[in-house]
């Protein structure tokens, strides 16, 4: 019985269907992860600031999201809005609930980024005339942005792996239409192994991407310490791993 | 060189301050005049760099004045420092250059993001800095590809770049392999003959008795002695006996 038509699987993934699915999954992850680089850098500005308050909430923001299941963000949003009024597109839905629970986390990556670059540094950007917000924007980001990019490309894996929830709200990403196809007529096997291959081909490709990039900002010499093919093949396999 | 006429570039009064219970500067009293070379010496921990922070607002200070255009600066609102800040340059003991920027851009960052002046022309005199600190062809350089005296200079380029009234220097060649402090003093002692009033605080006698207009002697907190150099350094005029005992060490 198992595997008695491998051509099945093949045609799976030249289906219109299932790369279009591989669209929308590449698509949910990419918009996510720039809505949850936005709010990250938000929820770090707000976790520097001097003014209190922010600081709260900026606390209470983190509280709310990594103190919850990210599958339960996605059904609340999904299910809650509505109710209030806001009518989103599953879309919409799932892009809003990832970025927002991206935020979360990416606030604590571009936090350690933004802590990483010296005190001397802010000092003598100060020294030099800037405003606070110019000392930020030209001189810590900047240098931020370079040391973040292996979390940063460890996120976006673990994303791609994570916009699978989103089959729960209807949809139409990759596993959705696997398990859809197959229940048309319980090819499982074949029909999760395309989606498996779609998903494993992206992810690859992400971290190809990403050693470029790392390479890349290495011989501009200005890079995060170099890491070794384990080092990031772990980096990215642990990440997807977290629980949420 | 100081004149009496014309008033001090930047004139300190009475400077308090304190790190919790820990007095750092007890009433601390320092005049610049314009085009002059003031070098701060005295063991460590006697407030010379902390001195220094407060004159550019870097520092909060408890009590005391700083006169400076005209103004009590330490009056000045918190929106005010970064206007006052522009005008007075600093080079910092770890030179501090942005890690992230060429040589070029380090020294134009600043004209550019701060004063507005256009990318082109900041990078052009970026360019002219540099060949004034010696660095003609570094300006592709980044940080990491510079030995400290390279990046030093640039660091100065970078104070000069927004035209200051005022240089302070805190420990420029502390952090200096020795061989390439020669290139950094020489630099600091050009702009100094050509006038740029400056406020240098540093381990290096030789470069005091050179290039200072005057010597100030600080200990625990308080200027204890302040004389022209040649005077500050004669072994037979009369002096503190705590600066007796300083100039003796470094002789050892």
């Amino acid at each position: 019985m198992p595997l008695d038509s491998p051509e099945l699987i093949l045609s799976y993934l030249s289906s219109a269907r299932f790369f279009t699915a591989a669209a929308m999954t590449l698509l949910i992850s990419l918009c996510s992860l720039a809505g949850g680089m936005a709010s990250g850098l938000v929820l770090a500005l707000l976790q520097e600031s001097r003014f209190g308050p922010l600081r709260v909430l900026a606390v209470a923001y983190l509280w709310l999201f990594r103190g919850t299941p990210v599958l339960f963000q996605l059904i609340f949003v999904f299910n809650v809005l509505p109710s209030f009024g806001v009518v989103l597109s599953g879309f919409a839905c799932a892009v809003l609930a990832l970025s927002l629970n991206e935020g979360a986390y990416m606030a604590e990556i571009m936090r350690s980024g933004i802590r990483a670059v010296g005190p001397g540094q802010r000092q003598a950007a100060r020294a030099l005339g800037m405003t606070d917000w110019a000392v930020m924007r030209w001189v810590v980001i900047p240098q931020a942005l370079r040391m973040i990019v292996p979390p940063i490309g460890n996120q976006f894996i673990g994303m791609l792996k994570l916009s699978a929830l989103v089959s729960v709200i209807a949809v139409e990403e990759l596993l959705l239409v696997a398990n859809q196809t197959a229940s048309s007529n319980f090819r499982y096997l074949e029909a999760l192994s395309a989606a498996g291959i779609y998903y494993l081909g992206l992810t690859t490709l992400f971290m190809l991407l990403q050693a470029f990039v790392e390479r890349r900002l290495a011989r501009r010499g200005r890079a995060a310490p170099k890491r070794g093919w384990t080092q990031w093949m772990l980096g990215a396999t642990a990440e997807g791993a977290r629980v949420r | 060189m100081s004149s009496a006429s014309s008033p001090p570039v930047l004139k300190a009064e009475a400077i308090h301050k304190s790190y919790g219970p820990l007095a750092v500067l007890r009433g601390v009293d320092l005049s610049v005049g314009r085009g002059e070379c003031l070098c701060i010496v005295g063991p460590s921990g006697s407030g010379k760099s902390t001195l220094l922070r407060c004159l550019n607002l870097l520092e909060p200070v408890q009590d005391g004045r700083v006169t400076f255009e005209g103004r009590d600066i330490l009056q000045s609102r918190r929106a005010e420092a970064p206007g006052i800040r522009q005008r007075i340059g600093m080079v910092f003991q770890n030179f501090e250059l942005f890690r992230h920027l060429s040589a070029r851009d380090n020294i134009a960052l600043a004209p550019i993001r701060v004063k507005g002046e256009d990318p082109a022309n900041a990078r052009a005199r970026a360019e002219v800095l540099l060949r004034k600190v010696h660095l003609p062809d570094k300006g592709d350089s980044y940080p990491d590809e510079l030995s400290g005296g390279q990046q030093q200079r640039v660091a100065i380029a970078r104070a000069l770049a927004m035209d200051p009234v005022l240089m302070l220097y805190d420990e420029p060649t502390s952090a200096l392999d020795p061989e390439t402090v020669g290139e950094v003093l020489q630099v600091m002692q050009e702009l100094a003959e050509e006038g740029m009033t400056s406020v240098v605080v540093t381990h290096e006698m030789g470069f005091a008795r050179r290039a200072a207009t005057r010597v100030i002697f600080m200990d625990g907190g308080v200027v204890v002695h302040a004389a022209p150099p040649a005077a500050f350094f004669d072994p037979a005029a009369p002096k503190p006996e705590r600066l007796a005992r300083f100039l003796g060490r470094l002789e050892h």
